[in-house]
Formats: C-alpha cells, structure tokens, sequence
C-alpha cells in the first residue's frame, strides 16, 4: 500500500482545488478526532516502552523503586562488549535467519509458481490449501513433529514395527538444525504470498511476446518471469528474516540448549536471570541491528515497489 | 502453450508439500482420538474420551475463553486504529503523514522478544498488574499493521471522487465517512480484522511476558506440554478450534465475495 497512496494526494489536490479551498471546514475539524486515538496508542504502547527500555539499559542495577532518577552509566554495554558469547550469538542467530529466509524463499518460488500459472480455475483452492495449516496452534504443530521425530515417535516406533530398526533411533531433535528446518517449515507458505502477488503481476503479453521472437520456455524463465518476481523475493526474504532473528519460541521447543538462539539471552534476563538493566541492553542492541538491517535494506532495494 | 512441460513436477512439488503441512495437523486428529497417551504403532485403539474430558475441564476451557477474549477484544482495537491511519494517510495532508505510517508499521519490525521485555517494563513501572488486557494491548500493536496494509490498499483503490461528490452535495465529513467511505471499505475491514484476530489468537511470544496469571490458550498450552497424559485433551480443544476458525475464515471470504 505504500506505493498506492502516491497518486491520491494529487487527486486530493485536484478536490481541493475544484472544491475552490479544501474539502470544507469539518474535513479538517475531523481532522482532530482522527489524528489523536492512533497518536496516543502508539505513542503510550510503542514508543514509551522502546524509550524505557533505552533508559533502563542506562542503569546499573534495578535497586530502589522502578521508577526513579538514576545516574546514567554505560556499564551494561561495557559489559556486553565484554562477554563474546553474546556477540557469536547474535551472529549466529542472524546467519540462522538469513539461511531460513533464503530456503523458505527458494522452496515457496516454485509453489508460487505453480499457484500463479498452472492454477487454473483452481488456484483459489490450492492458495487456501496452503494457508489452512497456518490456522491451526503453531506450539501444537511443533509439538507434532515431536511426536514424530522424537525416541518414542511415529517414525520410530512405525520403523520398529515393521522390524526395519531394532533399537530407535536417536531424536533428531535438540540442535540448531532442527531449530532451521522447522523454522523453514513453518514459513514456506508466508512466503510464498509475496512471490505469488509479483508473479500475478508479470502481463501475460509479454510472454506471447517473447514467444513469437522464438524465446524457448528456459529463457522466457530467466528472462522475463525472474527478473520480474524478484521483488517478490525479496519482500518474502525480509518477511521471514526479520522475525526470524528475534525468535525465542521455537528454539525452546525444538532447539534444547544447544539449539538457543540471541532472543532466549534476552528472555532469560527478563525471567531467570532477572537482571532487566542487561537485559534492556541486549534487547536495545538486537533493535538496533534490526533497524540498520532496515534502513539499509530500504536504501539498497525500493520498498514501495516491493509492497505494492 | 510448451510452458505445460513444467506441470506435471511442479504439482507434485505442490502436493508433496501441502502433505507435509497436513501431516502434523493429521497427527494431531489421530492423536486427539488415540486411546493410549503416546502416539505409537500399532494404535491401541480410538476413542473419544479425550473430548469428554476437555469438557469437563475448567482450565483448559478458561484459557481457550481468555484467548477468545484477547483476539476479540485486540482486533476490534486494532482494526478501529488501522482504518483510521488510513484514512488520515489517504485522505489528509499534514506534516506528521510519514512519521505517522512509520510509527503504525514499526510493529513489523520491532523483534516480539524486544516488545515484550519493553511492555514488561511499561507495565510494571506503570504499576498495572499484567492480565488479559495488557496481552490485548500488545496484541492490538502487532496487528495494526496487517490492518493499514489492508484497508490502506483498499481505500488507496478507490480514490477520493466519491467523498469529493458527497461533500459537493453537502454532506459533511463524519457524513461521508459514515455513508460513503465505511461501505465501501467494510469488506477490507472485515479481513482486516479476522487477520488481527487469528493474529493475536495463536500469538505466544508476547503473551508468555505479558499474560501474568490469566493464561492465553497458547500460554496455557506451554505450560502443559512438559506432562505428557495432558496432552492429548489440548490437542483435542485444539483440533476444534482449528474447525472452528476455518467456519469463520470461509465465512467471512464468503461475505466477502458476495460483496
């Protein structure tokens, strides 16, 4: 919608201009009513937190009462620079989440593929298909493949049974890669939505095109139907990246303790561990890396185009 | 057209992966009506106790309630707040327009983990005790954007002409907006909210920080999943509530493709 909004204001414009002086006084009385519930939700539930939390990683202990004047002090963060675990794992999760982006994008292409050209009247259908699963509880859908995968599961006890294994074999479960293919998993079809609007997009007219100047299948791919989706791509990238590298949930289910990710440090400052000033500092940090990640994104790839 | 050459692997591409997504979900149905309390070959038999016994228990049901209570409450929050920055994004010119979109589209950005911690902070330095309305403040902040995505694209769609002709005729804007511009958008706002509602009602990482004693269904179901004999009666409430939001996902597309 980002793009859409652009040829609105000049229609405006024309309105006001025709109307000779705007839309009228209670336009803008209106105006009023509108801007403020939106300001003060987001202002009170977004932006006052964020800001407390920076605050709060300014602190050096949580003595006294929660809300008090204290001396600013850079000791959390000297702290942090210290501990290399923490960086390794922030890195670790980012490199988790760009391979989980990068395969749930490169595994969802052909299924937007399939959904955008080979359809047919179906399409509808097989679109829903894919999005049901997204409707059921993601915890018990994680808890099934544990049911499947772990000592006592489907797969071993269906393996044992027809006496292919004698002893099961070992859970497949509690590491990093479990972690990355059940996050994979999980996101396919969220990814797929993307590519599929940008391949939607691509006019038919251009393949007849292409086809009558003799272009083979192949070429027409990589010629026309590639280039064209890749902003798709992209916004499927970003719509998995960026959850990704935050998460804590699914490193917990599947991961164990080997399998952690940078967002349980976090979870465990808040809960175990109780420390919220060091907390708040690697919550500010992940945030921080989040933003950049963002803003350069922004400025590398057009956005809007990829919204549209 | 020779571009059919490519059908035949890339529906079975399809097909094998639609199995896999439905393979936990045909685990779970199994599992729900399974006699034994692990899940193992050969099946000691079916059963539909596991449905009686979710009946007959309290805190399953009172979680199941208090998620139905958060999404409610969250999306109608959510959807009210994302209709209105798209109106003011769309419809208005003032000098706040931007700041105002990349405030409403933060939520996306923001790590779940880091709005958590930092609405745990507001809460407990506000002195509010956490329960289902702080879950539902939350929920009503990461939903936003779905909802000015949109309803934004579907106002952007129409342009203003029609709100331009009311007022010509001497409607005044509340007027408009009540009789022109909320009909034609309300298909996109029923999504709207059906997405912010299915949003907040699976949604666990902020719930875990934010629910304190009233546990959301996704909540609750995390602190059960360590004993094993429980199991099978959450997946059972679980299986009915994934019927129950499909009757309302078909429904609603079915309003709005009558539109």
């Amino acid at each position: 919608m980002t793009s859409a909004p652009s040829p609105s204001p000049q229609k405006m414009g024309e309105g006001e201009r025709r109307a000779g002086g705007g839309w009228g006084l209670d336009h803008r009385a209106t105006f009023r009513w509108l801007i403020f519930p939106p300001f003060v939700w987001l202002g009170l539930f977004l932006i006052a937190p964020l800001l407390l939390m920076a605050a709060f990683s300014f602190r050096s202990d949580l003595r006294g009462d929660l809300l008090q004047v204290w001396t600013p002090t850079l000791a959390q963060y000297a702290r942090l620079a210290e501990v290399g675990s923490y960086w390794r794992l922030l890195g670790i999760s980012a490199l988790m989440a760009l391979g989980v982006a990068v395969a749930a994008a490169i595994l969802a292409y052909p299924l937007a593929y399939f959904l955008a050209f080979h359809g047919g009247a179906a399409t509808g259908l097989y679109l829903v298909l894919l999005l049901v699963p997204f409707w059921t509880s993601y915890l018990l859908r994680v808890m099934a493949w544990k049911l499947m995968l772990g000592t006592e599961g489907v797969i071993n006890s269906f393996l044992q049974y027809i006496h292919l294994i004698e002893e099961p074999l070992p859970a497949l479960l509690y590491n990093r890669t479990a972690v990355i293919i059940t996050l994979i998993y999980v996101w396919i079809p969220f990814a797929m939505l993307p590519i599929l609007a940008a391949l939607q997009r691509i006019e038919w007219s251009l393949f007849e095109a292409a086809a009558d100047l003799g272009a083979r299948p192949f070429h027409q791919f990589t010629r026309i139907t590639l280039p064209l989706s890749l902003p798709g791509v992209f916004a499927a990238f970003f719509m998995v990246f960026i959850p990704t590298v935050g998460e804590y949930v699914t490193p917990i289910l599947v991961g164990g303790s080997s399998g952690s990710m940078y967002g349980n440090i976090i979870q465990d400052f808040f809960t175990k561990a109780a420390n919220w000033p060091l907390g708040s500092a690697l919550s500010m940090i992940m945030l921080l890396a989040t933003l950049l990640f963002v803003f350069i994104a922004i400025r590398l790839i057009n956005l809007r185009e990829l919204l549209e | 057209m020779n571009r059919n050459r490519a059908i035949f692997p890339l529906s079975i591409y399809y097909f094998s992966l639609a199995a896999l997504l439905y393979l936990p979900i045909a685990v779970m149905f199994l599992f729900s009506l399974n006699a034994n309390t692990s899940l193992s070959f050969p099946l000691r038999g079916l059963t539909l106790d596991w449905y009686q016994k979710l009946f007959a228990s309290t805190p399953i049901l009172r979680a199941a309630r208090n998620s139905l209570v958060v999404a409610l409450g969250s999306s109608f929050a959510a959807t009210l707040l994302g209709t209105t920055v798209s109106i003011l994004y769309l419809r208005y010119q003032f000098r706040a327009k931007n700041l105002l979109l990349a405030l409403a589209v933060l939520p996306l950005i923001v790590p779940y983990i880091v709005l958590a911690v930092a609405l745990l902070i507001l809460f407990e330095v506000l002195n509010v005790s956490r329960s289902l309305l702080t879950v539902g403040i939350a929920h009503s902040v990461v939903a936003l954007p779905y909802v000015v995505l949109i309803v934004g694209s579907r106002l952007a769609g129409f342009g203003s002409s029609l709100e331009e002709a009311a007022m010509d005729l001497g409607a005044d804007y509340p007027t408009t907006l009540r009789r022109i511009v909320l009909p034609l958008i309300y298909p996109a706002m029923i999504s709207a909210w059906l997405t912010a509602f299915t949003v907040s009602f699976d949604e666990f990482a902020l719930a875990l920080f934010l629910a304190g004693t009233q546990p959301t269904f996704p909540v609750y179901l995390f602190s059960q999943l360590r004993f094993a004999n429980r199991l099978p009666i959450m997946i059972a409430l679980a299986v009915l509530l994934m019927i129950g939001t499909l009757t309302l996902v078909f429904i609603a597309e079915r309003i709005r493709r009558t539109k």
